[in-house]
Formats: structure tokens, C-alpha cells, sequence
């Protein structure tokens, strides 16, 4: 179980006195005190850990978020930042003296400019909004996390978020071009521009993936691209999940890169079926959805060439999408999966081990016989053109013992992701769920240096300050 | 997501049922972004993840609901856009039903809401107090701006009689108990929901229905004795009355059923429909034979637009060439899934169909919503009327009384799909297009 650190009794004592501070610097429906109100937001998309704060606020502007932090500072309280609460990894899990700063009222596209293909967008402008808005203009935003229509671009930000389609188009940092973001101590700062590339350090690098432990990401400068001619999905199940992961390696290590490269297990593609009705073969172990995209010549002639290699691994079904509305309904159950576990599934752990796809086959038959000897399912979705596995251990989170096992279930696989020369975390963030092990992935140097940059921005570690690294270093 | 219930709790079979569903959730939160509230508001308690939370809490505590809750709760439109979008099944509107009907039985409202709610209650679903009502209504109306007060109820009477029509109807015979033979040889049997408030506000829906029926050659019942679907006590939390009122349609229709025979249950008020279609559900635990009445006229009901799509709808004249914006109401889109006949039935009936952007957005009707909640639920219609004015629609065509009232009063006529399809099947253009197409002629 994930130990928070310690709350600290003198902010507790005046909780009155900074709820009454907040007060004076927000509207009244922007600041959430009272116990009841409080518990819907003890947690995010990782139900497991939970914590109610000391309080919530929810400015609506990139200067109540700076008098906010300004106040925090000069107070001593420690703040974790959220957006739409969608992260698996705890990322927006709260601390009991903790202000939680909501910034899903920042919700505004500021700008688009088609000419430099650019678009300027608040923290809490939904992933999907920021393509909802330009695609009519024949443009979209690439990087797409499942939860892309919920979760939020200041969170994309802050984990670095990846999805389907970045296999092609690469993830959250590859796609940005700056940042406005308030400072731990209440101060404005302008990140990047409107260009590539920015002078001077890479902040923009530095500060994304950074997991609201360096300031708070109030608005951002996207890269929009113009739309394909078009693109088109194939389905091609087979026997075993082994025999996927091969033809996933397969496809990759001949060159071709598919616009999205997504693996299915059984018990995935069936929940999803429920949910989506797209067409998934229900006879297969395991399925992969390729998608190609360009003129209708590019995509026949990627899409013979990845036919004839997935023939060559025996499969159960191959099916093209004939229409807009096929290839809809795959990636709805697709982008819909996590959810749809809980058809079969009261309680998951979601994994975001990435490993190299060469030892896709190998760490997949692992996974397997863990799944065996801890006597707990999982269904396997994930991007595995990109390596990127997400393994969803089902447990009943009624039967602590169940939980206890799911963990580490959890943690085993992680070890195993880093084994094989991968790593703990591609796309949710380390959070709260994989802390504990960053030591299995970096030396106490490592650490150290990790510890050092956060320091250099919030030297007392108000901003989320019990995520990314081991309560021991962090305390260091 | 892990729930705390007692043993003895989860005997009550209404909390099993509740915390079934509350075990669904995965607490993924892809519902916060097609919640109305969530867009204007911006609170996770104002969205379907955060309600489901203060809910939850409220039922495993087992006390009485408290102000907190029921503020976020009463927000909720039950518009049911969290159920299109949920990806595992989480049944919200039995959760939030159960949630309300727990506040109406355990929380003490102030008491001008509770007179207010008492008289919508009374009022609304019984068609002459309703008309009766809106005469009352009408005299006052243009005097509503001299409502003194900037409070929540002041605001609320306000919306009341905003909404109250300028000109009231006359009531029309052909909704009274009877039967509507039909045109040559009967090809099916139905019977029709006259509604309560649709059939005072806007008689020529069910008219329209009638003759396109008829016309088809069905034979179309208004059996005595059918009333209020209960939906609109039922979203209050008043079980005993929706019950009762539930209860006499089911009398009415299944002597129907039982007797002559009948295809179907035609709704073509979608609010009613998501509600007659739940009544298996509602009286899953009642004695029989009452349960499996509730069970088979769930089963026969049917939105009409559902209906003409099975029997097969065609037009009779060349359409005129108007574009029709289609509003797709919560009840048919999110909460009888009908999405895709209405829009095939229009085109199939010679008009060009544009839909507005954010189509899965609640126009803010939502039942008695825009009397009790009346802020939100302006805007969310400006928002409404912005994003269709947007595709430049000659009119605008619902199917459901509700939105149809809420959206009135903008840039474009307002009527119901089946006027669309009756009058280009031989029945009369409707009426409120009675400006739109004289300009045109001219």
C-alpha cells in the first residue's frame, strides 16, 4: 500500500484561516470546504488511493491561479494541481493539507492561427476540444490519449500523454510549442512561443512530463497538422497473444509505421464488442488494429504489404473497415476500453510498463503465467507499436487481499517492463502508483539529480510533492 | 470502484440495485466531458463522476440527504448524456431516480420550493388544471418582469411564466378516448400516449400522428383511462404518484393489449418514451399482475419515429426546399438511443437534415429542469440556439414537447419530426411554418 507523507499539523490547525484566505482571493463557488463536497475529489482515475484535502479551488483564470499559489506560498501549503481527473497513475491524488487547484474551469481556446498551424488553448481545454474546434478546417491535434474526451491538455502536458496515434506522430512533447505557467511562488512566467524552435535551455522539454512538481500549466501552445486524405483501419485477430506480439514486431522491424498499431486480448475485445459493437472477431486471443493513413493508392498499398505479413503469423480474421462509420466504431471501443473493463471487472490496476517490441512475445507469455500464479485476470490494450503495454489487472477492490495481490501483481510486471530494457512508465506518469519503484529503475544518483531540478523550482516541495519519487528521497 | 454497504443494507433491494451499479463505475471520468453541468459550471459536482460520488456517499451513510447533495443533485438535467458516453454500462438514471426519491423521503426543502414543487406536480401532468393554469398564467405573463426578488424563487416564477405561451390552443377532440380507423386495409394496431402537457401546449402533434397513421393503415387507440407517463413526479423523487400514475396507463393499455391486440405503445413525447420504457424496471418488485403488465408494455413501447421506420414511411409530394436543423432531444438520443431514424425519416421525406455542433448537449428543457433551474437552463438554451442558428436551418424540427417549448421564441420555426412527415404525406403544413412559407411563396 502507498504510504502519503506525513500531513503537517500546523497548516492542519489553521485549515479555517486558508479556507478564509482562498475565500477572499476567489468567487464563492470557486472555493470547495466543506467535507461532503470535499470527497468527490479525493481521487482520480485511480480509485485505489484516495485522500480528502484540506480544500478545493477552482479559479477561472491564469491570474487567480498565480494569486492562489501566491498565497499558498507565502502560507506554507502544499498544492496539487488537477485537471479532469482521469490519470491512472494517482497523479492528481490528494494530500489531507493539501489545496487542490482544479483547473478545468480554464476550458477556452484562446487562439488558432491555420497559417502557422498553431493553436493557443487553456489547461483545462479537453484533448478532443482542441481537434473538435479546428478539424472542420481540415486540421487536428495528433497526440490522442484514450481519455482524450475527458482528460485535459494541462494534464497532457504534465504526463506527457501519448495515445494510438503517436506512434506516428510521437507524444504530447513532440507536439509542443510553449507554455504559460504560474510558478510555485505565485509568479507568471512565458515558456516557448508560437515557433520552434525556442531560444535558450529547453524548458518546454524540461517542464513537460514533469508531473505538476515543477509549476502549474495554465495555458498551452499546440502544433495543429493538417488532416490525411483519409485512413483506414484493419482488424486482424489471432491465436494466441504471443503469436500478436511476434507479428506486432514483425510489422514494425520491416519498416512500416502504421498510423496506430493497438493490441486486444480476449477478455478486452470482448468487453469492448459490449460496449462499441465494432465488429471485433470474437473468436480470436488476441487482435490487432492497424491503421494507415494517406491517399487511397498509400493506404491500399501499406495495407497489402501488412496483410501479407500478418498471413504469415496464421491469423484467425483479417478485415479492412469499408466505411467512416466501421473505423468509428473500432476506435470508440478501442479509445473505450479501460472503461468497458469495468463490464467484466468491478476494479482495475492499469500498467504502463513500455518495453522494446522485439520482446513483445516474451513479456506478453510472462504476463500470462503471473496472471496464473497470482490467480487474478488481465486483459491486455495497449499501443504496441510503440512498445507500450497496458496490462489491466482485475480485482475486487471490496477484498483487500484482492487489492494486496493486484499490486504486487502490479509491481512484478513493472519489474519485468524494466528487465527487459524498458521502463516503469510511458504515458500515465509515475504518480503515486509506481513511486516506489523508481528505484528499480534509477540508481540513488540518478534519483538525486531527478530530486535536485525539483528542488530548483519548488525548494519546499509544495507542488505535488508525494508523486514521482520514493517518500525517502523525497524527504532527503 | 469499491462501495460500503452494511449486509443489512444490501438487503434493501433498491440499495443492491444501486450498489450494482455503483460497482459498474470505474470512476474513468469520460462522463465529466459530455455533462451540461460540467461544461457551464466547471465542478467535478456538477458532473456525472461527482454526483455518483456525493450519491454513493449519501447511500452508504444511510442518513438524510443534506443541502450539499442536493444542490448538485438538483443540477443534474438527467439528460442521460453520461449514459451514451459511458464506456462500462454504469445505469445512472436508475442511481440518480434512486438518489432522488431518497431526498424527497429524507430531506426538508424550504417551503415556497416545496409549494412550487407540489404544484408543478399537481399541475402538470393533469391536462385541464394545466390549462387552466396557463390562462392564469397568460394574464400574468407580460407583468412577470415586475416579480420583485433576485433569489433563486424569484427567478423561478419568473422562468414559469416566461414559458407559459402567449395563446393557448383549443383543445383538440381527436385526443380524447377513442378509436382512429384506419385508411383502407389495417396493416397494425397501436396506442397512443396523448401525454399531459403536449396535448395542452401543442394538440397538433398528436393530430399530426394520428392522420400519418391512419394514413398507413393503422389503427390508432386512445384507450380511457391512460394519463401522465409519471416521469415528471418520478424526476422529483415522488415515487407514490408516478407509480399511480404509471399504474393507470398499464390498466388502460393492457386491456388493449390483452383484448383487441396492439403492435405497439406509440410515444411521441421521447420524454415519456425513456419513461413508459422503464417501466419494467419500476415495477420489478411489484406484486403481479402489475410486473409483468409493466414488463410487456415496456416491451410494445415505441417511439413513433422508431415505429415509422419499421413500417416503412413514404411521402407523397415533392418536398419544398427547406433545410431542416434536427435538435436531437436527450430522451431519444441518450436515453432511448435513437439516433439514427428521425434524421432518415426527414430525408427520406425530401428535406436537406443539418445537425448542430455539440448535438449531445441538453437544451436545458429537461422536464421541469427550466422551471427549477432556471440559470442553467438559459443557458444552456442560448448555447443551443447559437450552435443551430450556426448551420443556418430554415427551421428546426424535435421530438419531444419540451425542447420544442424551450427552444421557441428564436430565429426559426420549431416543430415536431412527425408534423414534417404528415404534412409531406398528405397531411397540412404546420402551422407555426405558416410565415416561413409565405415569405417564400412571395
Amino acid at each position: 500500500m502507498i504510504a502519503l507523507p506525513e500531513p503537517k499539523a500546523e497548516v492542519l490547525a489553521r485549515r479555517d484561516d486558508i479556507v478564509a484566505g482562498l475565500r477572499a482571493l476567489l468567487p464563492a463557488d470557486a472555493v470547495i470546504a466543506e467535507p461532503e463536497r470535499l470527497r468527490p475529489y479525493e481521487t482520480d482515475g485511480l480509485t485505489a488511493y484516495r485522500q480528502i484535502p484540506l480544500a478545493v479551488a477552482l479559479p477561472s483564470t491564469t491570474d487567480e491561479v498565480a494569486a492562489v499559489m501566491a498565497f499558498c506560498h507565502r502560507e506554507g501549503v502544499r498544492v496539487v494541481p488537477r485537471g479532469a481527473g482521469t490519470s491512472l497513475s494517482g497523479g492528481a491524488l490528494p494530500l489531507a493539507d493539501a489545496i487542490v487547484i482544479g483547473l478545468m474551469r480554464l476550458n477556452r481556446i484562446l487562439s488558432v492561427d491555420y497559417a502557422d498551424r498553431v493553436a493557443v488553448v487553456q489547461a483545462g481545454v479537453t484533448n478532443i476540444g482542441i481537434t473538435q474546434r479546428v478539424q472542420e478546417e481540415g486540421f487536428f491535434y495528433a497526440p490522442d490519449p484514450s481519455s482524450q474526451l475527458a482528460c485535459m491538455i494541462g494534464g497532457n502536458v504534465n504526463m506527457n500523454s501519448g495515445g494510438a496515434h503517436c506512434l506516428k506522430y510521437g507524444v504530447t512533447a513532440n507536439n509542443l510549442l510553449g507554455l504559460r505557467i504560474v510558478t510555485v511562488e505565485g509568479e507568471i512566467v512565458e515558456i516557448g512561443g508560437a515557433h520552434l524552435d525556442a531560444a535558450g535551455y529547453d524548458w518546454l522539454g524540461l517542464l513537460t512530463g514533469s508531473e505538476g512538481q515543477l509549476a502549474i500549466v495554465t495555458e498551452v501552445t499546440v502544433r495543429i497538422l493538417r488532416s490525411p486524405e483519409g485512413a483506414r483501419a484493419m482488424l486482424a485477430g489471432f491465436r494466441a497473444n504471443e503469436v500478436a506480439g511476434a507479428c506486432v514486431d514483425a510489422i514494425i522491424s520491416s519498416g512500416i509505421i502504421p498510423v496506430a498499431l493497438e493490441f486486444m486480448d480476449r477478455p478486452a475485445i470482448h468487453a469492448c464488442e459490449a460496449f462499441a459493437h465494432a465488429g471485433y472477431p470474437l473468436d480470436a486471443e488476441a487482435l490487432l488494429i492497424i491503421e494507415v493513413e494517406g491517399s487511397v493508392e498509400e493506404q491500399d498499398r501499406l495495407l497489402g504489404q501488412i496483410r501479407t505479413i500478418c498471413e504469415r503469423f496464421d491469423p484467425v480474421s483479417l478485415r479492412v473497415a469499408q466505411t467512416a462509420e466501421e473505423s468509428a466504431a473500432i476506435w470508440k471501443g478501442r479509445k473505450g476500453a479501460f472503461g468497458a473493463v469495468g463490464r467484466i471487472s468491478p476494479d482495475y490496476l492499469c500498467m504502463d510498463g513500455t518495453i522494446p517490441t522485439s520482446r513483445l512475445p516474451e513479456v506478453l507469455g510472462r504476463i500470462g503465467a503471473m496472471s496464473r500464479e497470482y490467480g487474478l485476470q488481465v486483459a491486455n490494450i495497449f499501443h504496441a507499436g510503440d512498445g507500450n503495454l497496458h496490462p489491466l489487472i482485475m480485482f475486487d477492490a471490496n477484498d483487500p487481499a484482492s487489492m494486496h495481490k493486484a499490486e504486487c501483481f502490479g509491481a512484478d510486471i513493472l519489474k519485468l517492463c524494466v528487465e527487459v530494457g524498458g521502463c516503469l512508465t510511458g504515458e500515465h506518469g509515475v504518480g503515486v502508483e509506481k513511486r516506489d519503484l523508481m528505484d528499480v529503475q534509477f540508481t540513488p544518483t540518478e534519483l538525486d539529480q531527478q530530486r535536485r531540478i525539483k528542488s530548483a523550482f519548488d525548494p519546499g516541495w509544495l507542488l505535488n510533492p508525494h508523486k514521482v519519487f520514493p517518500l525517502a528521497a523525497a524527504a532527503a | 470502484m469499491q462501495t460500503n454497504f452494511s449486509p443489512d443494507q444490501l438487503r434493501d433491494p433498491e440499495l443492491a440495485e444501486s450498489n450494482t451499479i455503483l460497482r459498474t463505475c470505474v470512476h474513468c471520468g469520460f462522463c465529466t466531458a459530455t455533462c451540461p453541468t460540467f461544461v457551464l459550471l466547471g465542478d467535478e459536482l456538477d458532473s456525472p463522476r461527482g454526483r455518483i460520488y456525493l450519491i454513493k456517499d449519501m447511500l452508504e451513510s444511510g442518513g438524510p440527504a443534506t443541502e450539499p447533495v442536493v444542490r448538485h443533485v438538483d443540477r443534474c438535467l438527467s439528460c442521460l448524456s453520461c449514459m451514451t458516453t459511458c464506456p462500462s454500462g454504469v445505469h445512472y438514471m436508475h442511481l440518480v431516480d434512486h438518489a432522488r426519491t431518497h431526498i424527497e423521503n429524507t430531506y426538508r426543502r424550504p417551503l415556497p420550493e416545496r409549494v412550487l414543487r407540489s404544484v408543478l406536480a399537481l399541475v402538470l401532468p393533469r391536462p385541464w388544471l394545466m390549462r387552466l393554469a396557463l390562462l392564469g398564467a397568460g394574464v400574468a405573463r407580460p407583468f412577470r418582469s415586475l416579480l420583485p426578488g433576485k433569489g433563486m424563487m424569484a427567478q423561478r416564477l419568473r422562468a414559469l411564466l416566461a414559458l407559459a405561451p402567449r395563446r393557448l390552443p383549443p383543445p383538440s377532440a381527436a385526443q380524447s378516448p377513442q378509436v382512429h380507423r384506419a385508411e383502407g386495409k389495417r396493416r397494425g394496431r397501436v396506442a397512443l400516449l396523448t401525454g399531459c402537457a403536449q396535448q395542452v401546449l401543442a394538440p397538433e402533434i398528436n393530430e399530426a400522428t394520428i392522420r400519418l397513421l391512419t394514413r398507413l393503415g393503422i389503427e390508432v387507440v386512445i384507450p380511457r383511462g391512460m394519463g401522465c407517463c409519471g416521469a415528471l413526479t418520478h424526476h422529483m423523487g415522488k415515487h407514490e404518484p408516478a407509480m399511480a400514475a404509471a399504474r393507470a396507463n398499464l390498466a388502460a393499455w393492457s386491456a388493449e393489449a390483452e383484448g383487441e391486440g396492439l403492435d405497439a405503445v406509440i410515444i411521441n413525447t421521447s420524454g415519456c418514451g425513456t419513461t413508459v420504457k422503464d417501466y419494467g424496471f419500476m415495477f420489478r418488485a411489484e406484486p403481479e399482475p402489475w410486473r409483468g403488465r409493466a414488463e410487456r408494455i415496456s416491451a410494445l413501447a415505441m417511439d413513433v419515429s422508431e415505429y415509422l421506420s419499421r413500417i416503412g414511411y413514404a411521402p407523397t409530394r415533392p418536398a419544398p426546399a427547406l433545410t431542416v436543423a434536427y435538435h436531437a432531444a436527450c430522451s431519444l438520443q441518450h436515453g432511448q438511443k435513437i439516433t439514427v431514424e428521425p434524421k432518415a425519416l426527414l430525408r427520406r421525406a425530401g428535406f436537406t437534415v443539418v445537425e448542430p455542433a455539440e448535438g449531445h448537449l441538453c437544451c436545458g428543457s429537461a422536464g421541469t429542469y427550466n422551471m427549477m433551474q432556471p440559470a442553467i437552463a438559459t443557458r444552456l438554451r442560448e448555447r443551443k440556439l447559437a450552435n443551430l442558428a450556426a448551420r443556418r436551418p430554415d427551421l428546426v424540427a424535435a421530438g419531444n414537447i419540451g425542447c420544442i417549448t424551450q427552444l421557441s421564441g428564436g430565429d426559426f420555426p420549431l416543430v415536431h419530426t412527425i408534423e414534417l412527415l404528415d404534412w409531406m404525406a398528405g397531411g397540412p403544413a404546420p402551422a407555426s411554418l405558416g410565415p416561413l412559407l409565405a415569405a417564400r411563396a412571395a
